[in-house]
């Protein structure tokens, strides 16, 4: 048996796996499935300050290797979750993210006022790189000044652990982890969805209410791997490494890229047992090369 | 409660070139209980184009073979790959899913009209038998575009009267379900229904003319089937986005935004 243990920030897992906000629900939808209480910590979908409708259906495009998906941050809003869904996952023995959204950067730090006060939150994902909503959002995400705002605001008020999701939809996403760094953030995670679109060709239509939507699964996987050995390089803060891991084997690839903890996301919808699987997977790889702690390995295809 | 099981395929039949009936056992143990209308995601193997499981519905439960029955319309690669499999293969399967199936009247006695199209007659079959055996009186309406769209004729009529339209008339009554003439000559208390959404729709307004309470069982496209992704909403009637694969996949017409 390895060591599986991780720190991301003052975070500490007791392994590095951990899912994906708006793939894996509020934790419970999968808890008939598997035993919560072995992740690394799970992240709750995307949270906002006033509950969000969501864009129209359809949402979902499957794609070669993935899907593309247009769902645009619906949820019931930070105070629903504090109030009715927080009761009921507060005592699962593992790290409880909420992955918070917002409009402005004001809207942004008053939903993350809210988290702060659940004694059973450890820690915040802001998600300045949803590609799926006009406003707010991945137009934090793209620019440096955008992304540093939203995490100037929220620092200011969030004492606990602050990760930052960036999207992969710019020119180099070295610059905007940087920015976020420079702002006080604990650690980044990436990569968000890449903007797609598919065309029913039989309609002539996008096959997505809006049109264009986030892409994720083992087709965007090279990319967000590079991205990973990337923005390594380039902060002092942990990586949170993510976009289409499947196996355990996909997970030690982004470790080995220079991530500290992984996200499992579009896989949970193909098997809702992954994330055990990845963490079985990892720590067998471990013990089968010799090597003691993941910890190790981390960023141990670095040159 | 949702269980992932490997089920192994028992028998392959088609009851037409483009559809297959596979019957699957679990290899150990009993089936999970399963509700009329609940579902089930299938993960479709061999298939490199077809990423997702694919959400296919209950079609009967055969308790004493511990046998789950899955109709497939053949229509794209992944339901293409499952009507090509064979004996003996498995299938991993998500069951049974949705909070909500086809509900069962309180007390004896009642009389209800199942309407189906297509490959959404699937469900009605165990739906008519759990209603058969609670006591109650299901009548069948299935409509297809020709004869050879209506499928398993015999295996309903073991649990009701069974009713067909065809739109080129040759089964049953030419035309929509909706113009058939039982709707009139009978009457119900109830209304199911189960296929395409604009057939849905006419049903719907059929009941709700005629006052009567109705379920529509729908099968937007979906990712996870547990209610994560978000991906399968419906407009609520009172316009909010409801998940049709934990929320549903059954609603009473009410609930929706058909009507308005």
């Amino acid at each position: 048996m390895a060591q599986l243990n991780v720190n991301v920030g003052a975070l500490q897992l007791q392994n590095p796996v951990l899912t994906a906000s708006g793939t894996f629900g509020y934790g419970l939808e999968f808890a008939d499935l598997i035993d919560l209480n072995r992740l690394g910590g799970f992240i709750v979908k995307g949270t906002t300050l006033l509950p969000r409708e969501g864009n129209d259906y359809p949402r979902m495009a499957e794609t070669p290797q993935g899907m593309l998906n247009c769902v645009g941050l619906q949820n019931k809003g930070v105070d629903y979750f504090a109030e009715h869904i927080y009761p009921q996952i507060k005592d699962y023995r593992t790290n409880i993210l909420v992955n918070v959204s917002g409009h402005s950067p004001e809207d942004y730090a008053r939903c993350a006022e809210r988290v702060a006060a659940l004694d059973g939150i450890p820690g915040i994902e802001l998600n300045i790189s949803c590609p799926n909503v006009k406003d707010g959002g991945m137009a934090f995400g793209t620019t440096c000044a955008g992304a540093a705002s939203v995490v100037r605001a929220v620092r200011a008020v969030y004492p606990k652990t602050l990760i930052v999701k960036l999207s992969p939809n710019v020119t180099d996403i070295t610059e905007i982890a940087r920015a976020v760094e420079a702002e006080g953030a604990d650690a980044v995670s990436l990569i968000n969805t890449l903007m797609g679109m598919s065309i029913d060709i039989e309609r002539r239509r996008s096959r997505l209410s809006i049109g264009t939507g986030g892409l994720s699964g083992p087709c965007v996987k090279p990319v967000a791997v590079r991205m990973v050995y990337q923005v390594a390089g380039a902060v002092g803060i942990p990586v949170v490494g993510l976009g289409g891991i499947m196996t355990a084997a996909d997970a030690i690839e982004f470790i080995m890229a220079g991530a500290t903890a992984v996200q499992i996301g579009t896989a949970n919808f193909i098997d809702p047992t992954t994330t055990i699987k990845v963490i079985d997977g990892v720590n067998a790889w471990l013990d089968a090369h010799h090597v003691a702690s993941v910890t190790d390995i981390i960023g141990a295809a670095r040159q | 409660m949702p269980h992932l099981l490997d089920l192994r395929i028992v028998s392959v039949e088609h009851p037409r070139a483009d559809y297959v009936l596979l019957k699957l056992t679990p290899l150990a143990g009993t089936l999970p209980p399963m509700a009329p209308g609940q579902f089930v995601e299938v993960q479709v193997p061999h298939a490199p184009g077809t990423f997702l499981r694919r959400p296919i519905s209950i079609n009967f439960v055969d308790e004493a073979a511990q046998e789950l029955w899955l109709l497939v319309h053949a229509v794209g690669e992944g339901t293409r790959t499952l009507s090509a499999m064979t004996e003996g293969e498995m299938l991993n399967c998500l069951l049974p899913l949705g909070d909500r199936g086809f509900s069962i009247p309180q007390g004896q006695g009642r009389k209800l009209l199942l309407v189906g199209g297509g490959v959404g007659t699937a469900p009605l079959l165990y739906y008519g038998r759990k209603l058969k055996e609670a006591g109650h009186q299901p009548y069948f309406l299935l409509g297809g575009r020709s004869a050879a769209d209506l499928l398993q004729l015999t295996d309903f009529e073991a649990y009701g009267p069974v009713f067909t339209t065809t739109e080129d008339g040759s089964l049953g009554e030419k035309g929509y379900v909706t113009n058939h003439s039982v709707l009139h000559a009978e009457h119900f208390d109830h209304v199911a229904t189960c296929g395409p959404k604009p057939m849905m729709m006419a049903v719907a307004r059929f009941a709700h003319e005629a006052g009567l309470p109705c379920e529509a069982s729908l099968e937007n496209l979906m990712a996870c089937g547990l209610g994560a992704c978000l991906c399968c909403v419906e407009k609520n009637a009172t316009g909010h986005n409801v998940c049709v694969c934990k929320e549903g996949p059954v609603f009473p017409i009410e609930e929706l935004s058909w009507l308005s």
